[in-house]
């Protein structure tokens, strides 16, 4: 077996140090009704390289790859170009192979990567600091609002309408646990603006207001200015939580941290990370200094070694649950390693230049986009601002179109009534993104096929 | 002034119906480099034996409990900026916090120094 | 001393070192070079990345552009790989040599999982198309499921928790769903005082008041003060076996008897699997519920920290409760159990979890890794694991103390105490010695229950040679602990960086670069 370096006669000789007969006797506390005697029954026995590959392809070319055709769908998850050598670096044994960096000695490579991941996500965000990473965007909007809980003393929180539908599903998930009160809503497709809920918020912040968490751009697309919502939070003594699914976007976007966000968190596999059918991605987190130490997840600090050389180290450790138990900062001891690791490296090769250029060409190639879309009879595009991905309001509902469209090998965005109930006319509603990977030809095969699905 | 001592290593000095609170030099000891300090806020009612404030090395946090039940006149400020006087000096300036006793009768039972030496050496 | 930010200097021959190396204009040291921030070599105005032009359109981006620097510094290409390069090259990890980490399973990373994971059908399909187009997906996913509850005799999975600790929160979130649905009260949950820290914690997350069950003087639960503590206030045992001295729970059976009698349930803490896979059952056991590594038993990579995958298993009594989303297969059709369509058969389920299906990237590296060992290859896995262990545990007799190995042979991971070592000499001293030697630490300090703890788990790919050579190590700097070797304080010395002041980093953290502060802890610490 190609992964099993021990021969017969490795395992005698070792046999005879330990003074066993057999491998099986090692195995003598395990009771008779338990211990199974020969392969499980039911799984196929081992196989070849070949094999291997011959079965996982069979699955892999079931599947309808995003570069197969036209593709345009977003809602939280990004199909962006990723350089070559980001999946050429990150696949070096000394990354890809190696352990936390509990032993910083011989993890520098690691905690200094991880120290830049840090520093690059706290400017993009527009934030003091950040940590090393958490599971995803999702989990690291709920760990915000745990956070604020802590940081307030209060246990209600305020959701946007427009925050990502699954985000919203965690958090009531968890919230029944924990107790927290969640202020919900359904979002409204409403004309310019689509899940824009400003009023709402601010109208709802009170004395017992933890937090008020909203995303930007929102899940229909929509961007708005933060900064009258963050006033009146901190007016009220509550923090604003904000949330980033489309990391580019902070290319050309005013950063939450400007606009006034306490907490800024988000969904960071647009940069480095591809689609992968929704994970490993890697969620961000980044807030202000004075909120470190109730900040969660893992964090690389700066120090020096015992002859006074710059290093780094994972810090702050007892904040996380193996020590402080019922009082730990999350349930959290893991980061997205790896992710981080792609996400740094694409950030470094695209440069600051290379975001903005980046992100402007999304914005172009959307807005040029939704124009051409606009103009097929029976659509109307729901948004004012958008960056990258905007609404249409279909003549009828949007899902079976969605469908008729991918029988034709065109990937027409995400149906609302994939992710919402029925009602206030969101099932007429389509959510496209439009990324740098589309080109015009692509937008002319979805602009046609959507007319005849609609005529 | 009286000094006492808990079983968890915690010291008060009493002055009428002040107190001040720290942890022992056996304690910062065991406990290694101090990187934190959390501190109750003025104001604050504590409960004897109930948790006041945390200690944080490295690698561990510890709690630190109430001696006796009180209102807690003010934290040690010089702790968020200098932890370290806990190692250096825990009886002394790095105190943790003070406060004015709710019942004095709380101190019987509590240990004096040569009682706590006594128990320090059981360890 | 204050550093110099634009490369480094060597130290100064002033530490007292009498054979410190010759200086180097660099800094370097032939092949160990010493690589600057990104922050101090990039600049915002350089990339690697050339893009085509975007169309001309008027913005529709509502006046909210970004026009303030962010302060994101690139490198063009060559210079991109120069960088990550040269800090790999700082790092320890399994494709260069042995980790003995107990209870973190770190076995050889194929590379077969990494070329199927990159196959477009996996990597390049996005989680909200319309599941009628990546039906392969779904299938795989429901794959590994299949797997994964055959290897354990268990009749249900939830595949989405994204790590081991997210798996234990799953778990335990089940098993509370399951005791509200009963109207059952209860409020404690036990666990062994040599538990992993995160099985209290994430009880403690869930609402329960925790309880410690005492060992016996063989390092196992003591069953009779498990019964003795069992009652209606108990929810569940939270149990790891092979328990985290590395012995195998010998009255598991009877355990999870007393703690179903009582009306609790019985939660196993999945890290240890690799000592029974394929050769044990933990439904056999009597689990309700237990979280699986997938970065450990199944091969995926630690990624240095992550990505991980902790699906969990459950018995009948908790398939119900399980989380969103599930693949259901019917007939050669897959779908996709959300928050739509939950009421039809799942309406129990406690909820999601994550947004999305979960670590499809890592099923898939999974799902090679299981197909490529089969049945009986897994069972070779958890043999040579076992016997790997066996061998440290006896190679090392009457050089480290063995607590528990009179009491039999142990699982897949040996432990031991810093029992006579000289005054002043500790566990931290013999792993940094072991760091000098090649070699990453082993788990230091864990188990709780034994002095200066060190647990060795070397997994079943580290041949005979690869042991023997790491035995002789470990062999010689306990040597040289035992005979109090002042050198052996200053380990380790041929690391990339000697060791670093943790207090520090602590007290006055540094968390990002800044501009104006080159050196920002060693000023701190003048």
């Amino acid at each position: 077996m190609r992964y099993l370096p021990l021969r017969p006669a490795d395992r005698r000789a070792m046999l005879d140090v330990i003074g066993a007969a057999s491998i099986d006797d090692l195995f003598a506390d395990v009771p008779d009704a338990a211990r199974l005697s020969g392969p499980i029954a039911g799984l196929p026995m081992h196989a070849s390289e070949m094999a291997v590959e011959r079965q996982l392809g069979a699955l892999a070319a079931r599947n309808h790859a995003a570069g197969e055709g036209p593709f345009f769908l977003g809602c939280g998850a990004y199909r962006h170009h990723v350089p070559a050598s980001v999946d050429h670096l990150i696949q070096r044994g000394e990354f890809l192979t190696s352990y936390t960096p509990y032993q910083p000695e011989i993890a520098q490579g690691t905690l200094q990567a991880l120290f830049e991941f840090q520093t690059q996500v706290a400017r993009l965000t527009g934030c003091e600091v950040a940590n090393a990473s958490m599971y995803d965007g999702s989990t690291a909007c709920w760990e915000a609002i745990v956070m604020a809980r802590r940081i307030t003393r209060r246990g209600r929180a305020i959701l946007s309408a427009g925050l990502h539908p699954h985000y919203v599903s965690v958090a009531e998930t968890m919230a029944r646990f924990t107790g927290d009160v969640l202020d919900t809503a359904l979002p409204r497709l409403t004309d310019g603006a689509p899940g824009d809920d400003l009023a709402r918020l601010i109208d709802a912040v009170d004395g017992g207001t933890s937090c008020v968490v909203v995303q930007n751009p929102n899940i229909f697309g929509h961007v708005a200015d933060l900064s009258e919502l963050a006033a009146r939070c901190h007016a009220k003594g509550a923090l604003l939580v904000a949330v980033v699914t489309e990391p580019v976007s902070l290319g050309a976007i005013r950063s939450p941290g400007e606009m006034g966000a306490d907490i800024v968190v988000g969904e960071g596999q647009g940069i480095g990370v591809g689609l992968q059918f929704g994970g490993p991605y890697v969620g961000l987190f980044a807030t202000r200094e004075k909120f470190v130490r109730q900040m969660p997840g893992r964090l690389a600090g700066e120090t020096v070694d015992a002859e006074g050389r710059r290093g780094f180290v994972l810090t702050l450790s007892t904040r996380e649950q193996h020590i402080r138990r019922e009082k730990a900062t999350s349930n959290i001891c893991t980061n997205s390693g790896l992710c981080a690791l792609a996400f740094s490296i694409h950030m470094t090769l695209l440069g600051e230049a290379g975001l903005r250029e980046l992100a402007a060409l999304n914005h172009a190639n959307a807005v040029a986009a939704a124009a051409r879309l606009a103009r097929v009879p029976g659509v109307e595009l729901a948004n004012g601002p958008f960056f990258n991905e905007f609404t249409l309001r279909l003549n009828r509902e949007a899902r079976p179109v969605v469908r008729a469209l991918a029988e034709d090998g065109i990937l027409g965005g995400v149906s609302a009534g994939r992710l919402y109930p029925d009602g206030d006319g969101r099932e007429r509603g389509l959510i496209v993104a439009v990324t740098e990977t589309v080109a015009p030809e692509d937008v002319d095969e979805f602009a046609d096929a959507l007319e005849e699905a609609l005529s | 002034m009286t000094l006492y001592f808990t079983r968890d290593h915690e010291w008060i000095s009493v002055e009428g119906d002040r107190a001040t609170v720290g942890i022992t030099d056996y304690a910062q000891a065991q406990l290694g480099d101090i990187v934190f300090v959390e501190v109750p806020p003025a104001g604050a009612t504590l409960d004897k034996g109930k948790e006041a404030a945390v200690v944080e090395s490295v690698k561990a946090a510890s709690d630190v409990y109430a001696p006796v039940s009180g209102e807690v006149i003010e934290g040690n400020g010089a702790l968020e900026s200098d932890p370290a006087l806990v190692n250096t000096s825990p009886e002394e300036e790095g105190w943790f916090f003070r406060l004015a006793l709710a019942d004095p009768s709380e101190l019987d039972g509590l240990m004096d120094a040569d009682a706590y030496k006594a128990f320090v050496a059981t360890l | 001393m204050s550093i110099n930010a634009s490369g480094w200097r060597p130290t100064a021959p002033g530490t007292g070192d009498e054979d410190a190396a010759p200086a180097t204009f660099t800094g370097n040291r032939a092949l160990m070079l010493e690589e600057p921030l990104l922050f101090e070599i990039g600049s915002t105005d350089r990339t690697g990345v050339d893009l085509p032009g975007a169309p001309r359109v008027a913005g529709r981006l509502g006046g909210l552009e970004r026009t303030a620097p962010i302060g994101l510094p690139g490198l063009t290409e060559p210079e991109t790989v120069r960088h990550y390069t040269r800090l790999s090259r700082q790092n320890y990890a399994i494709d260069l040599g042995l980790f003995p980490l107990g209870s973190c399973t770190m076995k050889h990373n194929p590379r077969l999982n990494e070329k199927m994971a990159r196959l477009p059908g996996f990597a390049d399909i996005h989680p909200l198309q319309p599941i009628d187009t990546v039906q392969g997906a779904l299938a795989l996913i429901h794959l590994v499921g299949e797997w994964l509850t055959t290897l354990t005799g268990m009749p249900a999975v939830a595949m989405s928790p994204k790590a081991g600790a997210h798996g234990e929160l799953c778990g335990l979130l089940a098993i509370r769903s399951a005791l509200e649905a009963r109207g059952d009260r209860r409020q404690v949950v036990l666990v062994p005082e040599s538990a992993h820290g995160t099985n209290p914690a994430t009880a403690a997350f869930c609402g329960y008041a925790v309880e410690n069950i005492p060992a016996t003087p063989e390092g196992r639960v003591d069953l009779a003060a498990l019964r003795a503590r069992l009652g209606p206030d108990v929810a569940a045992l939270m149990i790891t076996n092979p328990n985290t001295c590395g012995l195998f729970e010998r009255d598991m059976i009877a355990i999870s008897g007393a703690v179903h009698a009582a009306g609790a349930f019985v939660y196993c803490d999945g890290a240890n699997f690799n000592a029974i896979v394929g050769r044990v059952r933990p439904g056999d056991l009597g689990v309700d519920a237990m979280h699986i590594n997938l970065h450990k038993t199944f091969s995926t990579p630690h990624g240095g920290g992550g990505p991980g995958a902790g699906p969990v298993v459950f018995s009948d009594a908790l398939a119900p409760f399980a989380p969103l989303p599930f693949v259901e297969k019917a007939g050669d059709h897959y779908r996709l159990v959300e928050e739509e369509t939950v009421e039809e058969h799942h309406k129990a389920s406690f909820g999601r979890m994550v947004a999305f299906h979960g670590q499809m990237g890592m099923f898939v590296r999974a799902a090679a890794y299981m197909l490529s060992h089969g049945a009986d290859g897994l069972r070779q896995v958890a043999g040579d694991a076992v016997l790997n262990a066996n061998y440290v545990l006896r190679s090392l007799d009457g050089v480290l103390d063995a607590p528990f190995g009179a009491s039999g042979p142990c699982m897949h991971e040996a432990l031991f105490s810093d029992e006579g070592m000289a005054d002043g000499f500790t566990t931290l001293d013999i792993a940094k010695g072991l760091i000098d030697e090649g070699f990453h630490p082993m788990t230091m300090y864990f188990p709780l229950v034994v002095h200066g703890a060190m647990l060795i788990e070397p997994t079943e790919t580290e041949g005979k040679a690869a042991l023997d050579q790491f035995i002789g190590a470990l062999r010689s700097v306990a040597e040289r602990a035992k005979a109090g070797d002042p050198a052996l304080k200053a380990a380790p010395r041929f690391a990339p960086r000697r060791r670093l002041d943790e207090t520090a980093a602590a007290r006055k953290p540094v968390l990002v670069w800044r501009e104006s502060e080159a050196g920002q802890v060693a000023r701190a610490a003048e």
